[in-house]
């Protein structure tokens, strides 16, 4: 059975093949990384399976193997998530400086739990982030991918507030 | 497990195990070293033959000089190094690696799944009591497939079903996903193993070692009490198995380590064995009541006793026997053909033709084989002499560059096709040629996804190519080959510019195939049906046979011809003569000194001088009037014969036919006599392979009821039919073979006892067989292969403005043939239950139908009625369907016009038109 059933964007496929000419000809499946992340991105910030099967199929890997690295690595998403993503370090540094606390207000004032999105599709509470390397600024969280430290409830409703 | 030449020619390692000396072969592992020696260190994600993963870490081992313990699965020994196994620190932490483990079982206990739970083992082994850890939350079970229960609880993630799945058979469903303590194998998308892609090989649960996997319905719980080592009883690959019994039924089935499976299985192999317990399968003879008229219509399996009544063994056998002596006696011998069954052993193919040419005295005896490689072989004997493949599947680890043409290999030889995955993800060059693109074309270098029907002048544009960029192998061509100007004049005509809008491939890849076959250092060719299912399947062999003479590429270790056999036992059949033009080996019956010594060997002196009649012609000389009395045994006609409204009430108008069958067959519906046999474990005898290996199946139970044997079945039939035959034991058959048969000659049937198979040819006793044949010329008179040239003629029939789709046959993974063995297996049936046909999506679109929906496929023939599948692999403008439904039989469809060579029917190539069935 074959069910390849649509195909990569021109951005897409460009920007795979930028990462390409990196790796060795044969070491295609290196690119798989940067492949499914363009993809995601091109996709409201998450990945179907008939995206993860088009990546497989453009660089010659078996679909399970990308369906495996999408499972890992949390900055991929297999099902559709709120439009920002905010991920909040719980690591050592940002609990000991009261990361927790952050997390319960976000929790409270988004009425959502970790790991779901607000129903207006604005929100997403990303599950289990790990230490985002800026310990010296916690607590800290990660909105679409820009820092923001040395946190306290005010200063996370704000960062909030101004987002569309 | 992968030879490893260069032990035995690299120096040994000399090391100090446990205190005392050893000596390790270059590349083997401690672990590999140890167990040599009969020192068992715990292991579990170790798996002889598979990867080593390193990743359970109960094998630690201490070496003096490293901080940390090794795993010795994946630690090669260096000169002297000092390893211990025993000494307190690796003990503890192989026990604590275990205690871990043992704490994630379901009430931290033994396996609940299996009864030979690895782990328990080495638990037990090394004294791991009752586990100080908590117990992990334990996930549900999947109990969605019909073959294989899966019960993670047991699971310790050591990943020998990933392995097995993606590197052992290249299925690529099995992952190990998430991370951290969410971890856990998963197939696909973390979806029901049910509703995967899994094709329920069951290779995953042959390599799990606690029973987290294991064969559905708690088959595989209880221990058997007996094993019996025999061969898969489904395709040519030959995958030898063990039959598990446990109070004589048998239980389940694993793979053993044969030459043509390395223990691999397919789902039919594994699970397809139920059938022989199906309350179908008849138990006693059935005389067709009087007065029950024979009409073209099918008969169902309930209507047996409406039609037949029960009879003695004598009286069946009498009637049976009396009626075609009586319309020999009257008609003269050539109102009597006979069809054998490749499905049978070499024992009884031999006595069924000996039966029909000794007997009937006619040469009309045919098999399958006619409606399967008959075109390969005709063209095989004609060009090179000999109609068997030159090279094993096996063989594709030594080639650089592999083509599949005309297979669908992953569904049709399972097995083989996970040889050529490894050897495609080994880097070899994978080219397959194909008019449909299926799970192989996944694994290809090169895909070329043709039109149908245009084989042949496609193959002569990569032989133009290679002519005319001068890449032709002058030497071979001059020592080995006769006709070569011939071939050079006709293959001119071909450029691939001129051919590219023919067959649908651009010229560049046509020369860039043709360049990459003929420069490789070995290059091996592998076919099936979608060479040889045509009216030109003889001018598709001839082209690939002569692009291997023309670049040599045949001869050596990793090139040459490998036809892939269909049946367990087409070759075998067709070796021992049953078939219409050969005695056995390949003998012509017109030749009079050849039938002078047959007449010697079986006592029977007025041998038919004239070749008989083939499958498709019988059923003509039946509507004839000519053929009046057949006798048919295992060969189920009324669904394998194309044009089937034709083959059914030609089966209907014969005067005399018996069936001998373990079910009552769509075949036995026309008999006058239905005798009951035995099915393929409950019989003993040989079966040759696709490679040309003669194996052993060995009998694991009895047959049901009264059913008997069916070389007891032929015996009788013989002794009434007049002649006076002894054999008293299968041997007895097979010793005779190997008189007639010279390519077998110097087997022993002792040999095959203990060896379980042989290499044919095998020509003196105690020789090794002949692997690779052809490495030095051909069997032809001349020595030389020949060049067959052939132009490109169409099919037989077009399509057309009213019937506009070509339509095409073939099997599906889960059934096979005319499905009487695996619509009765509970697994198959549950897997594949309904009549589908395949359609590309666009052909849905336009009828406005959607999969799952009914349509209705009609051609000049026929009508039937199937349940659509979307599949982007099939041609826009095509439709496939599998010939195994009896209520959609796809043979009503097909075309009986046929090879004028082989005799082959056309079904892989007629016209239909479809509709949406509202």
């Amino acid at each position: 059975m074959n069910d390849i059933t649509i195909q990569l964007s021109q951005h897409a496929r460009a920007e795979i093949e930028h990462w390409l000419k990196k790796y060795p000809p044969n070491r295609k499946r290196s690119a798989v990384l940067a492949a499914l992340r363009e993809v995601q991105h091109e996709n409201q910030g998450y990945l179907t399976t008939e995206l993860m099967d088009a990546v497989a199929d453009y660089l010659g890997m078996p679909k399970i193997a990308v369906y495996e690295v999408a499972s890992f690595y949390s900055m991929l998403e297999t099902k559709p998530v709120g439009r920002h993503s905010i991920s909040i370090c719980t690591n050592i540094s940002c609990m000991l400086r009261g990361a927790d606390d952050i997390v319960s207000h976000l929790e409270r004032k988004l009425g959502i739990k970790t790991g779901e999105s607000t129903s207006d599709g604005k929100f997403y509470l990303k599950q289990e982030e790990e230490c985002l390397a800026a310990c010296c600024g916690g607590p800290m969280l990660m909105v679409d991918h820009v820092y923001h430290e040395n946190l306290t409830n005010a200063r996370v409703d704000e960062i909030l507030d101004k987002l569309d | 497990m992968a030879a490893r030449p260069e032990q035995f020619t690299a120096p040994m390692i000399q090391l100090t195990f446990n205190g005392t000396t050893m000596e390790a072969r270059p590349g083997e592992t401690i672990l590999e070293c140890a167990k040599r020696h009969g020192i068992a260190i715990p292991h579990l994600c170790y798996k002889p033959g598979y990867r080593a993963d390193g990743n359970c870490r109960v094998c630690m081992v201490e070496i003096d000089g490293e901080r940390v313990l090794a795993p010795s699965c994946s630690r090669t020994p260096s000169v002297g190094m000092k390893v211990h196994s025993d000494n307190p620190r690796a003990v503890k932490a192989q026990k604590l690696i275990l205690e871990l483990l043992k704490s994630d079982m379901p009430g931290q206990g033994g396996s609940p799944h299996s009864p030979v739970s690895e782990l328990d083992h080495w638990a037990a082994k090394l004294g791991v009591g009752k586990p100080r850890f908590p117990q992990r939350q334990q996930p549900q079970s999947d109990l969605s497939n019909p073959a294989i229960a899966v019960n993670l609880d047991a699971c310790i993630q050591c990943t020998r079903c990933v392995r097995a799945c993606r590197e052992e058979q290249v299925n690529d469903v099995i992952g190990y996903a998430y991370r951290g303590k969410h971890a856990k194998i998963v197939f696909d998308l973390d979806d029901a193993m049910g509703s995967s892609t899994c094709v329920s090989c069951g290779e995953c649960v042959q390599a799990c070692p606690t029973g987290a996997l294991m064969p559905a319905r708690l088959a595989a719980k209880v221990l058997p009490d007996r094993q019996v080592a025999s061969v898969c009883p489904y395709c040519g690959v030959g995958c030898q198995i063990n039959y598990n019994l446990k109070d004589n039924r048998i239980i389940f089935v694993n793979g053993r380590d044969g030459p043509a499976n390395q223990s691999r299985l397919c789902v039919k192999g594994r699970y397809g064995f139920d059938y022989v317990y199906h309350p179908d399968r008849l138990t006693n003879p059935w005389v067709r009541k009087s007065g029950m008229a024979k009409t073209e219509r099918l008969l169902s399996s309930s209507e047996l006793t409406q039609y037949f009544r029960p009879a003695t063994w004598d009286e069946a056998l009498d009637v049976a026997a009396g009626k075609l002596n009586q319309i020999r006696d009257d008609h003269g011998p050539k109102a009597l053909a006979g069809f054998g069954s490749a499905k049978g052993s070499n024992e009884e193919a031999y006595l069924f033709q000996k039966l029909v040419r000794t007997g009937f005295g006619t040469n009309n005896v045919d098999h399958c084989t006619r409606l399967c490689h008959a075109s390969s072989v005709a063209a095989l004997l004609e060009t090179i002499g000999s109609g068997a493949v030159s090279n094993p599947v096996v063989d594709v680890a030594e080639a650089e560059v592999i083509i599949v043409i005309g297979s669908r290999a992953c569904e049709n030889h399972p097995v083989a096709a996970t040889f050529m995955k490894n050897a495609a993800k080994a880097g070899k060059i994978l080219i397959v040629i194909d008019p449909y693109r299926s799970d192989l074309a996944r694994h290809a270098r090169y895909f070329l996804q043709f039109r149908p029907d245009t084989d042949v002048p496609m193959l002569n544009s990569l032989m133009h190519t290679i002519v005319k960029e001068n890449l032709q192998n002058d030497t071979y061509i001059e020592k080995h080959t006769e006709g070569y100007a011939a071939l050079k004049q006709t293959v001119a005509k071909y450029s691939p510019e001129k051919v590219a809008p023919i067959c649908g491939i651009s010229a560049e890849t046509l020369k860039e195939v043709a360049r990459v076959y003929a420069r490789s250092r070995a290059s091996i060719i592998f076919w099936g049906m979608g060479i040889s299912q045509h009216i030109h399947g003889t001018d598709n062999a001839r082209c690939l046979i002569s692009l291997a003479l023309l670049t040599g590429q045949i001869g050596r270790p990793g090139t040459g011809l490998h036809p892939l056999r269909g049946q367990n036992n087409v070759q075998g059949a067709s070796d021992v003569g049953l078939i219409p033009m050969f005695y056995p080996n390949y003998q012509s019956v017109s030749d009079p000194q050849i039938r002078d010594k047959f007449a010697v060997l079986w006592q029977a002196p007025n041998l038919d001088a004239a070749r008989g009649l083939t499958v498709v012609e019988i059923i003509h000389a039946i509507h004839d009037g000519v053929i009046k009395g057949m006798y048919i045994m295992g060969e189920n006609p009324a669904m394998s014969d194309p044009n089937l409204n034709h083959a059914r009430a030609a089966l209907a108008k014969l005067e005399h036919l018996v069936v001998q069958d373990i079910f009552f067959t769509e075949t036995a519906g026309y008999a006058d006599v239905i005798l009951p046999a035995s099915a393929f474990p409950e019989k003993t005898g040989t079966f040759t392979n696709t490679d040309r290996l003669v194996q052993l199946g060995r009998q694991a139970i009895e047959p049901p009821g009264d059913a008997r044997q069916d070389l007891w079945i032929i015996l009788e039939m013989a002794k009434r039919i007049g002649l006076n035959w002894n054999y008293p034991e299968v041997k007895d058959i097979f010793n005779e073979i190997r008189q007639a048969t010279p390519s077998m000659s110097g087997m022993t049937w002792e040999r095959l006892e203990q060896e379980h198979s042989l290499t044919m040819p095998l020509l003196k006793e105690g020789d090794p067989g002949e692997r690779v044949i052809f490495t030095d010329g051909f069997p032809t008179k001349t020595r030389r292969g020949k060049f067959v040239p052939a132009d490109y003629i169409a099919a037989d029939e077009l399509p057309d403005a009213e019937y506009p789709y070509v339509f095409t046959t073939g099997r599906q993974l889960e059934h096979w043939h005319t499905g009487s063995m695996t619509r009765r297996s509970e697994v198959l049936n549950a897997i594949e239950p309904d009549p589908v046909a395949s359609f590309n999506p666009l052909d849905l679109a336009k009828l406005e139908a959607r999969p799952g929906d009914t349509i209705q496929i009609q051609s000049k023939r026929g009508a039937i009625k199937a349940i659509a599948r979307a599949d982007t692999g099939v041609q826009p403008g095509v439709v496939f369907m599998a010939f195994c439904y009896h209520e959609a039989a796809a043979n009503l469809i097909t075309n009986e016009a046929m090879d004028p060579f082989g005799k082959i029917p056309e079904y892989k190539y007629c016209a239909v038109k479809i509709s949406a069935v509202t």
